[in-house]
């Protein structure tokens, strides 16, 4: 096997269901431009034609309808929305239109639509170029939801999603996009709908969201240098949420922290520690624990930024006190910084 | 002005005629039985804008792909001339376009080219420009067509979508039926351009402004509309001025509301009422009033019949309610 980054991951699984199935083809504002989506369609205007892999107008409303028509009428689109922020715009037509047609219409039509969108922070990218909104969608009825974390999963899930017949929302934490591992170079599946345990352990269930799970991993490996032992579940699909797996999970290890990179407050983090509250009452040995953007507008300058965003020091704090533990002094420890490119580990 | 150029052939006037009945005749039952309360679902009646509907769906003999709003029911008819999917749907049935789950605002019946009517102004506008690609794509020959009135047309989602049916070179027939009023709000307070037509045309699209009233024009003018947007491979914007008789949502009509005068709503448009028309102009292609009359009987007696089958049809289980929300592979 070889090693794939996630972008790499992206581009595989797209190319790979594009000479499978001619009907699916790919669009959205800069997807055939030199910059391609952080190189996830890098390739694909030369290889399939301006037909099958193009731009668009600044029209994201109009756009997600035309996604919604081509669907409906035999193709398989592939939106794709460099920000989330910008997605806001199509939700008239994903909320109202797409996620409701097959079953306003006794499943006459069905949707086969993936949208994918950009989150997360850069570098500065301040209040309207940095979040995350997962549970504006995995509110709504009749929408999939996925956010995977590593390359392997990426490439299994979006194939998964392009195959699938109904509309599947992917969310895609733009500094996962340098992670490497050893991906398959051959098209597979990867189920919606069934998590993943990265790291099995047995003090404390850390349910991780997108890029918290490479956070999570951090905190995990200074945790167990403490005799801690921290198993972290990524969900991998948001809705339908594979509670089961979490619920296990919490039930042997009688604690859990929920690490999100969103807001708290009615964030996706809120639904799934009602879930666990309501699955796991009476197996829980302490309140579940929630980590997320501080409840304000993105700030821009680094200073605040760092105050803003949790990390593996959040999460490590986290866990020790809920452990009850002393906290370390982390000092010495390696965190994760962007400016250095991300390549692992996973 | 008025697109009819010479009488169109007898079979066609006849056709005309009995698809503008059906849609008159079916919503003129809405309108005895609703207060029955059995059909329990917001009606945005068609009455009076049902030539525009008939003219255009039958232009295009079946080779259409309809995007409607939610008032569909002139669209639906129209297109589909099924009253046993379309009344099962109102009352609520299984054997409804949507298994009741859908109502008035959203009648669908894909595989007789009625694709879906939408409740939020302007939604559907875009999805037919997506189909109309898709139809190119796949080669299908159909033509993508799409019905909202004026208000649509505040809406900035109309503009992007005719942008992007002429960026792309799409044959997209969008159709305004101008009843003049977003509710009971007039164009005026909300449009600053004094035509539509010549707001559009720069945006590429070839236009057309129809104020006959008349099937017979809106069915010429779709045909030459249709057919040019293939050839040129651009779209069309076909402006058709048209009064609805009732009010915006509900069976009533709406004359103590103020915002129009009933006596000029009649001098204007029920006095040249385009069924009543229609019915007129078949005596000149020698089609006798007993011929005539046994046309509206048998429409008349398969609503009937319609409506019979729907009430006797089977409500939704409860269980039916989880059931739909995502698709399942076959």
């Amino acid at each position: 096997m070889r090693k794939l980054d996630y972008a790499g991951a992206i581009r595989e699984a797209t190319a790979q269901e594009m000479e499978r199935d001619p009907r699916v083809f790919v669009y959205g504002i800069g997807v055939p431009t030199w910059s391609s989506i952080f190189g996830t369609t890098k390739g694909l205007p030369e290889k399939f034609g301006k037909e099958r892999c193009f731009d668009t107008p600044i029209s994201e409303d109009a756009m997600t309808g035309f996604g919604l028509g081509a669907a409906i009428r035999g193709l398989r689109p592939i939106h794709i929305h460099i920000r989330v922020d910008f997605m806001i715009l199509a939700t008239n037509q994903l909320i109202n239109m797409v996620s409701n047609y097959t079953y306003s219409t006794g499943g006459k039509l069905k949707v086969p639509l993936v949208v994918r969108a950009v989150i997360g922070r850069g570098w500065g990218q301040g209040a309207q170029h940095s979040k995350s909104l997962f549970s504006n969608f995995t509110h709504i009825p009749g929408l999939k939801v996925i956010a995977p974390t590593t390359p392997s999963d990426m490439k299994g899930m979006l194939t998964a999603a392009i195959r699938d017949d109904n509309p599947v929302i992917c969310f895609e934490h733009r500094w996962l996009y340098w992670a490497e591992e050893d991906v398959p170079e051959e098209p597979y599946e990867i189920p919606l709908g069934v998590g993943r345990i990265l790291r099995p352990g047995k003090d404390v269930t850390i349910v991780g969201l997108s890029w918290m799970n490479v956070e999570a991993r951090l905190a995990a490996d200074i945790l167990a240098k403490r005799g801690v032992s921290v198993e972290i579940v990524d969900p991998r699909t948001l809705a339908p949420l594979d509670e089961d797996l979490i619920v296990e999970s919490v039930k042997r290890t009688g604690r859990c922290i929920i690490a999100d990179c969103d807001w708290v407050d009615s964030g996706f983090s809120a639904e799934l520690s009602a879930r666990i509250n309501e699955k796991c009452f009476g197996r829980l040995k302490a309140p579940v624990k929630r980590i997320g953007f501080a409840h304000t507008p993105a700030p821009t300058v680094r200073e605040l930024e760092n105050e803003f965003y949790p990390n593996a020091r959040t999460v490590v704090h986290a866990v020790e006190d809920m452990l009850g533990l002393e906290a370390a002094n982390l000092d010495g420890e390696d965190f994760f910084s962007h400016e250095r490119r991300f390549r692992g580990p996973f | 002005m008025s697109f009819a150029r010479e009488p169109l052939p007898k079979a066609t006037a006849i056709q005309l005629f009995k698809s503008l009945y059906l849609a008159r005749r079916s919503e003129e039952y809405i309108v005895k039985h609703y207060p029955e309360n059995l059909m329990r679902t917001p009606m945005h009646m068609s009455m009076g804008q049902e030539f525009v509907c008939v003219g255009v769906c039958s232009a295009l003999e079946g080779k259409a792909d309809v995007f409607a709003s939610y008032r569909s029911h002139a669209a639906f008819l129209a297109q589909t001339h099924d009253t046993d999917r379309f009344f099962s749907e109102l009352y609520g049935r299984t054997s409804g376009t949507g298994e009741g789950k859908g109502g008035s605002m959203h009648l669908a019946a894909p595989d007789q080219g009625h694709i879906l009517s939408s409740g939020v102004v302007a939604t559907q506008i875009p999805v037919a420009v997506g189909a109309a690609f898709a139809n190119r794509q796949l080669g299908t020959g159909r033509t993508a067509v799409v019905f909202f009135g004026d208000g649509a047309c505040d809406a900035g989602v109309f503009w992007e979508s005719v942008n992007v049916a002429s960026l792309f070179k799409l044959p997209v027939l969008f159709v305004c039926e101008d009843n003049g009023y977003a509710v009971d709000t007039p164009r005026e307070a909300r449009q600053v351009s004094k035509s539509l037509s010549d707001a559009v045309k720069p945006f590429g699209a070839d236009t057309y402004d129809d104020d006959s009233g008349d099937v017979e024009s809106v069915y010429s003018l779709a045909k030459e509309a249709a057919a040019k947007a293939h050839r040129d491979r651009r779209p069309a914007f076909l402006n058709i001025k048209c009064c609805r008789y009732l009010e915006h949502v509900g069976i009533g009509t709406d004359w103590n509301w103020g915002y129009r005068d009933q006596a000029t709503v009649e001098r204007e448009w029920i006095a040249r009422d385009a069924l009543k028309t229609q019915r007129a102009r078949l005596a000149s292609h020698r089609v006798g009033e007993s011929a005539i009359a046994a046309m509206e009987d048998e429409i008349d007696k398969a609503i009937q019949a319609s409506v019979k089958r729907a009430s006797q049809a089977p409500i939704p289980a409860p269980d039916r309610l989880q059931a739909g929300v995502f698709h399942e592979k076959a």
